[in-house]
This record gives structure tokens, C-alpha cells and sequence, in this order.
């Protein structure tokens, strides 16, 4: 067999993704023609910038998902090393290709000898996994403790926004060689910052649920208790793994039992996810504060105020919506930060496994060879900057068209 | 004002102290310091020679202990084995009346790097001065092409240049340094696209610097800097091309490109002054990730050489280092902002 042209793999690796292409036509031609009831969502399709992000994004999410867990689009295994095709350039045929196997490399071999395409898609489910749920507990964290910041300000203010400076203060790449390593894995301290960091959810939606309907406690109290039992459910799966919360040689505190177990985080996945929480959520902490501060003296607040609303109810139900705007636009943002980020911690060998195939670490693992043969850090680097331009991009129409009305 | 920079130095000591503190209690843990003894001994070594090892080099006392020798507060400790007496601040070979008992960062004492064999001042002192050449030609290029770039976006809002050059800063924030950088070494200086224009190692630029060996590494950084600052000018310069004066002026009949550089000019250009000074904390951090990627050894490769091989005493002034760097930047750029503007005042 010969090696195939750059036109041949184009139209290969386009047929081969395939349902991308189907599921983002169909995302696009429902939501184009319901755009009028779609609030914000829908005026995203008045603006082509926003449409272009919005595209490029739903690509990799769609990547992502069908790759990942539904394990479509892989030509070949991500991890099994076939011999002969280190280093091969794109488009080399697979030497030994048995009866239904992929017959070509579509982006080559890496200096493994694995497909770069393959890796490139499960890399893609490691980012669409990781990236929006850490920025999602980073919001949490940071309007937890910002909106009090800025409705109160006085002491509680002074003490936070120092601890958040001091956060801030650090460079970012010491905090990760600190934090992220197997010595501090063994100590048990990301387990602590993990108990520390995920309970913000929880009590988020606790007191969002309580300063709404504490006035009917016969609807407040149920409400409550299912929403209490469940989410702490979540929340002590997600901190417990082996029926112990902390676990580290010398000593272990006993957590959810493992037959109540829903599921376990590989403890490498649960300090890259801690750190970068920890990372962000200052300065969500910083906008949020900002916002309160600058809506607290809105008339409505006051309205509220004189209503004799409780300071939570004016907080989450008053202030909170009222600052969606900016929020919004800065959580597309920081997903795409937080991608950076996680490309970052690839980059220099921390957290993940070196055989892990998201992103940052195979654009580790491809430097070295970098002038020899590029294509298997350049096919990584191009999806990580198209993913973060288009969340950049759907920030940027998302900003244009709120603030048009 | 005066009082008002007292505060923040109070504050910033406050806050350096806390940090290096934290460093401190990270690095001294005791899995650390496991990883520490078995580089500097062997990666065989029993948990007993580990904590005999640690015993003799002073890392078994108490954490705040350590910490005030570190600082200088503390007298440093001293140990008495088989009539040879070592500690932290002499060796055993000192003479008697040359033996200090203080010896911490007080003192000038930066401590002794266990990774390179040498004095940490020395070592961070000289890193430092490479990096300051990087970063010299950074800001050489960033700043004025960032201003340049945001002027002319912002000059007319909603135009086709704006419309381009706005799509280019935010292409520009969106690709982090590893990636533009491999890109970068991939196109100019690898054997795949043939254009060998430029090095992809700066290694030699350590020495001399060429347009040959330094082009990759500053633009590389600058580029992600770029995009930030050029937005932030964009938007002060919009802001300010629909003052009323910008208005009387165009009504009065002077041209335009007079309008752009003598009136809107340094009215735009106040906020642009504090980003550029907050950039500095982020530009460490593109350091870090470029003098690894180009093995130029400065101030970035010294945070990593410390960080992976737990060197204590350089990690703890390599902190220091950075967190007095971002501080002094907020500092500046406050101060700064205070001077260019006098609408704003500070009691």
C-alpha cells in the first residue's frame, strides 16, 4: 500500500468523524430555528464571531464525547504500540494490518510508536471532562465566598481578599510543582483541599434553596432533605475512595463505605482537578466581589432591603442574576484558561500518567523530536488552540450580544 | 501617599512571609524530605539511614523552628557527634571564632542550594540576570507592538482593521506559550518544513545574543502577552474616541491622525500602564515554560531544576523571588495609575 497524500487523509479523517459532523449540523439547524425563544443562547446565533466559537467548541465536545466513553472515531488503540511506526509521518499505511483494522496512521506514529489520531481524540474527553467541571467548582467557590465579600465588605472583606491576594500572589507554575507531585499525593493533602474545595456546591445550593422558601417550610423542609441527600451523596463519593476519605500510610479517616461508593477518581486525576480548582477560584472570588460590590447600590437591593429580605435571599436571589452577564462570559473564558492550564501541567510531566494521551502531555512527550518530526506535538498544540480559540470567541459574541440589550 | 505605601510594604511583607511560609511547610514535608535524602544519598536507602541522614542535616526539628533559622530569627542548630561539631551556618572545618550562630535571610544568607553545590544568592543572582536579558527583549516588542495593534483597532470601533486586529489579539491570548512555541520550533527550525531561519534552542544565547538563537524564545512570550494588552487598549482608546473633546476636536477641523496622537493618545494609554505592569507575574510564568521548552537557563529553568529535585533553600529564595516580583508590580502599576490619572486619589 502507499502513503497516502495530504488531501487523502484530510477526506479520510473527515469521514472517519463523521457523527461530529452530523451532530453539529443538527445542534445548528435546531437551534438556528428556534433562536427567537432561546434567550442568550439563541441571540449567540445572531453574531458570527459567537457562532464560529460556539462551533469550534461543540467540535471537541462532541470529539470528546463520542471518543471518550463511547469509543467511536479511534482508528486504532490509543496505548498499543504497533512496531514499525515510530516516528512515521502522516498518512503511513499500518504495516501488518490485519482484516478489519485501519489500514493507515491518519497524523502518524509518535516515538512510541502509537497513533497520533487516536490520542488526539482521547486526549480530547480527558480536556471536555476535566476542564468545565473544575471551572464549574471553581464558580462555585468563588461566589460562595465573593458575594458575602462584597455585600458585607468591612473585616470579612479584608480577610478574604488577602487570603485570595496571597493565593493570587503565587506563580502558578511553583503552586503546581508544589502540590502536584507524588510525595504531596502521598501526604494526603490534596484528599484535605478535595474535602475543603467540594462542599462549596453544596452549601451553594443549600443556602440558594433555604433564603428562597424558608417562608413555606412545608415545601423548604422536603425540598431540603432530597436535595441535602442527594448532592451530599455526590459529595462524599466523589471525596471517599476505598471506604476512606484520607488515606495515607500512617494514618486513614474512614469515609463512605465502598458499596455506597458510586465512583472513584484516580487520586493523579483528583490533585490535577484540586489544584486547578484552587488555582482559579480567586480570582472568581475577585469578580464576584467586584459585581456585589457594584450592585449592592442598585435600588432594588435597597427595595429589597426594605422589604425586610434576609441578606442570602438579596445576595442570590438579587444580586446574583443580576451580575449573570459578565459571569457568563468570564466562565467560557476561564474553561479555556483552565485548559491552558491543564496543557501546562501535561507540559511539564505533573499529575497525569506520561502515558496519559491528553494534550499537554503529548506535546511533552513530542518536543523532543520536534525537529525531526513535528507532526506529533504540532497535531496536539492545533487542538488545544483551536479549543481555547473557540471558547475565547464564544466569550467574545456571548459579551457583544448581552450587552446589546 | 506616603502613609498609603507604608501600608502596602507592610503588606506585602506580610504577605511575602506568609507565602514563603507556606513553600517552606510544603518543601519540609516529610515525604519531601524523603525524596530529598535519597537524591542526595541513594535511591536504595533504607528509612533509617533516611532519618539519620535528616537528623544530622537539621530537618527533624519542628517546623517553626526550622523556619525562624531559615529566617534569621533563630540561632541556627548545631550538632555535637563523636567530637566534630557541624551546623547549619558552618561546617566542620571552621574555625572556632569564625562560627556564626545566626545565619538566615536577615543575616543575607540565602542558604546552600543542594542541587548545584553552591550559594543560593550567587545562583539566583546570576539566573536572574539571564532571564533579565529575555525579558528585556520581551517587553521590547510586546509593549510597543501591543499599543500599536490597540490604537489602531481602537481608533475607528466596528471597522474592518478593528474587526482583524481584534480576531488577532484574541487568537493571540489563546494560544499559551507550549503551544505556540512548538509551533514555532516546527515551522522556522525544523528539518520537516525546511526553513531553517532560526534556532530552536537558545542555549547559546546565554552568551551572546543573535537574532539568530533569541527571535523563537522572545516571540514566543511575547505573543501570548501581546493579545491581553492590545484588548485593554483597544477598549480605553474606544472609550476615549467618543469623549466630548475628541468630538470638538473633529468638529474644529483637525485631522484626524493629529486627533488620534495629541489628544486621544495619553488619555488612552493610562489603562494600558497597569495591565502592562500586572503582565510581569504572568510573563514569569511564560518564563518558566519558554526557557524550557528553548534550554535557556535562567531564572524559569532554575524554578524547575529546584521544584523537581526539592531544593529547599533555592525553592524558598526562587518564591521569594517571584512573590516580591509580583508585589513590587502591583505597587508600581497602583502608583502608577495615581500619577497618570488625577482624578483618582489616594488618601
Amino acid at each position: 500500500m502507499e502513503e497516502l497524500s495530504w488531501g487523502g487523509i484530510l477526506a479520510r479523517m473527515f469521514i472517519q468523524l463523521g457523527p461530529v459532523w452530523i451532530s453539529l449540523i443538527v445542534l445548528f439547524t435546531v437551534s438556528m430555528t428556534y433562536k427567537r425563544r432561546l434567550g442568550l443562547y439563541g441571540k449567540l446565533f445572531d453574531s458570527t464571531i459567537g457562532m464560529i466559537g460556539f462551533a469550534l467548541v461543540m467540535f471537541w465536545v462532541f470529539v470528546g464525547v463520542y471518543g471518550g466513553p463511547l469509543d467511536m472515531l479511534v482508528t486504532h488503540d490509543p496505548l498499543s504500540q504497533v512496531s514499525g511506526m515510530k516516528n512515521k509521518i502522516p498518512g503511513t499505511p499500518m504495516r501488518g494490518a490485519e482484516e478489519g483494522e485501519y489500514a493507515y496512521f491518519l497524523l502518524g506514529g509518535d516515538n512510541l510508536a502509537r497513533d497520533v489520531f487516536s490520542r488526539l481524540i482521547k486526549g480530547a474527553w480527558v480536556v471536555v471532562q476535566i476542564a468545565p467541571v473544575a471551572t464549574l467548582f471553581a464558580f462555585m467557590v468563588g461566589i460562595t465566598l465573593g458575594l458575602p465579600a462584597g455585600y458585607y465588605g468591612g473585616r470579612l472583606d479584608t480577610l478574604l481578599s488577602f487570603l485570595a491576594n496571597l493565593i493570587l500572589a503565587f506563580p502558578v507554575i511553583l503552586l503546581f510543582y508544589l502540590l502536584v507531585t507524588p510525595e504531596i499525593v502521598l501526604t494526603g493533602i490534596p484528599n484535605y483541599m478535595a474535602l475543603f474545595l467540594f462542599v462549596f456546591p453544596l452549601i451553594f445550593v443549600c443556602i440558594l434553596l433555604n433564603s428562597r422558601y424558608y417562608t413555606q417550610p412545608s415545601v423548604r423542609t422536603p425540598l431540603l432533605i432530597g436535595v441535602l441527600g442527594g448532592l451530599g451523596w455526590l459529595y462524599l463519593s466523589l471525596v471517599s475512595s476505598d471506604g476512606s476519605v484520607v488515606a495515607t500510610p500512617t494514618y486513614s479517616i474512614p469515609g463512605l463505605p465502598a458499596f455506597l461508593d458510586l465512583f472513584d477518581i484516580d487520586p493523579g486525576i483528583l490533585v490535577v482537578f484540586v489544584s486547578v480548582v484552587f488555582v482559579n477560584s480567586p480570582t472568581v472570588f475577585r469578580i464576584v466581589r467586584g459585581l456585589a460590590m457594584d450592585i449592592k447600590t442598585r435600588d432594588y437591593v435597597a427595595a429589597a432591603q426594605t422589604r425586610g429580605e434576609g441578606p442570602w435571599y438579596i445576595m442570590l436571589w438579587e444580586i446574583l442574576p443580576n451580575a449573570r452577564g459578565p459571569l457568563i462570559v468570564d466562565f467560557c473564558l476561564r474553561i479555556g484558561y483552565t485548559t491552558i492550564l491543564l496543557g501546562t501541567l501535561g507540559f511539564f510531566g505533573l499529575g497525569l500518567e506520561s502515558e496519559s494521551p491528553d494534550w499537554g502531555s503529548t506535546i511533552n512527550a513530542g518536543r523532543r523530536l520536534l525537529a525531526l518530526y513535528p507532526h506529533a506535538a504540532i497535531a496536539p498544540a492545533l487542538a488545544l488552540l483551536t479549543l481555547v480559540l473557540g471558547l475565547n470567541l464564544l466569550a467574545d459574541g456571548l459579551r457583544e450580544e448581552s450587552l446589546r440589550d | 501617599m506616603g502613609l498609603f505605601i507604608l501600608r502596602r510594604l507592610g503588606v506585602m511583607v506580610l504577605t511575602a512571609l506568609c507565602l514563603t511560609f507556606v513553600v517552606f511547610w510544603l518543601t519540609n514535608l516529610y515525604p519531601n524530605l524523603e525524596k530529598l535524602a535519597k537524591t542526595q544519598g541513594n535511591f536504595r536507602m533504607s528509612d533509617e539511614a533516611v532519618a539519620s541522614y535528616l537528623g544530622k542535616n537539621g530537618y527533624l526539628q519542628p517546623m517553626p523552628v526550622k523556619f525562624g533559622q531559615w529566617l534569621g530569627v533563630l540561632p541556627g542548630w548545631t550538632l555535637e557527634d563523636e567530637g566534630v561539631v557541624t551546623g547549619k551556618c558552618f561546617g566542620a572545618d571552621t574555625p572556632e571564632e569564625d562560627r556564626r550562630s545566626f545565619c538566615g535571610v536577615i543575616q543575607g544568607d540565602w542558604g546552600f542550594s543542594t542541587v548545584f553545590k553552591d550559594d543560593v544568592g550567587s545562583i539566583v543572582l546570576t539566573r536572574l540576570g539571564l532571564t533579565g536579558k529575555l525579558m528585556f527583549f520581551v517587553m521590547l516588542v510586546m509593549v510597543p507592538m501591543a499599543l500599536i495593534i490597540g490604537v489602531l483597532a481602537g481608533m475607528r470601533e466596528g471597522s474592518k482593521l478593528d474587526r482583524s486586529l481584534s480576531t488577532f489579539s484574541i487568537a493571540s491570548t489563546a494560544t499559551p506559550e507550549y503551544v505556540s512555541g512548538v509551533i514555532f520550533i516546527a515551522v522556522f527550525a525544523s528539518s520537516a518544513f525546511g526553513l531553517k531561519w532560526f534556532k530552536g534552542s537558545a542555549t547559546s544565547a546565554m552568551d551572546s545574543v543573535t537574532f539568530e538563537n533569541f527571535t523563537l524564545p522572545v516571540v514566543t512570550i511575547a505573543l501570548y502577552g501581546m493579545g491581553y494588552i492590545a484588548r485593554m487598549t483597544r477598549a480605553s482608546m474606544t472609550e476615549v474616541m467618543t469623549a466630548q473633546y475628541i468630538r470638538t476636536a473633529r468638529l474644529k477641523g483637525v485631522k484626524f491622525s493629529d486627533i488620534v496622537l495629541k489628544h486621544a493618545l495619553r488619555n488612552a494609554l493610562i489603562a494600558p500602564f497597569t495591565v502592562i505592569m500586572l503582565q510581569f507575574p504572568w510573563l514569569l510564568n511564560g518564563v518558566v515554560i519558554v526557557e524550557t521548552l528553548f534550554n535557556y537557563k535562567g531564572f524559569g529553568w532554575l524554578l524547575v531544576q529546584a521544584a523537581s529535585n526539592n531544593d529547599i533553600e533555592l525553592l524558598l529564595a526562587v518564591s521569594v523571588v517571584s512573590v516580591i516580583v509580583v508585589l513590587v508590580t502591583q505597587l508600581i502599576s497602583d502608583i502608577g495609575y495615581v500619577y497618570l490619572n488625577p482624578r483618582i486619589r489616594i488618601a
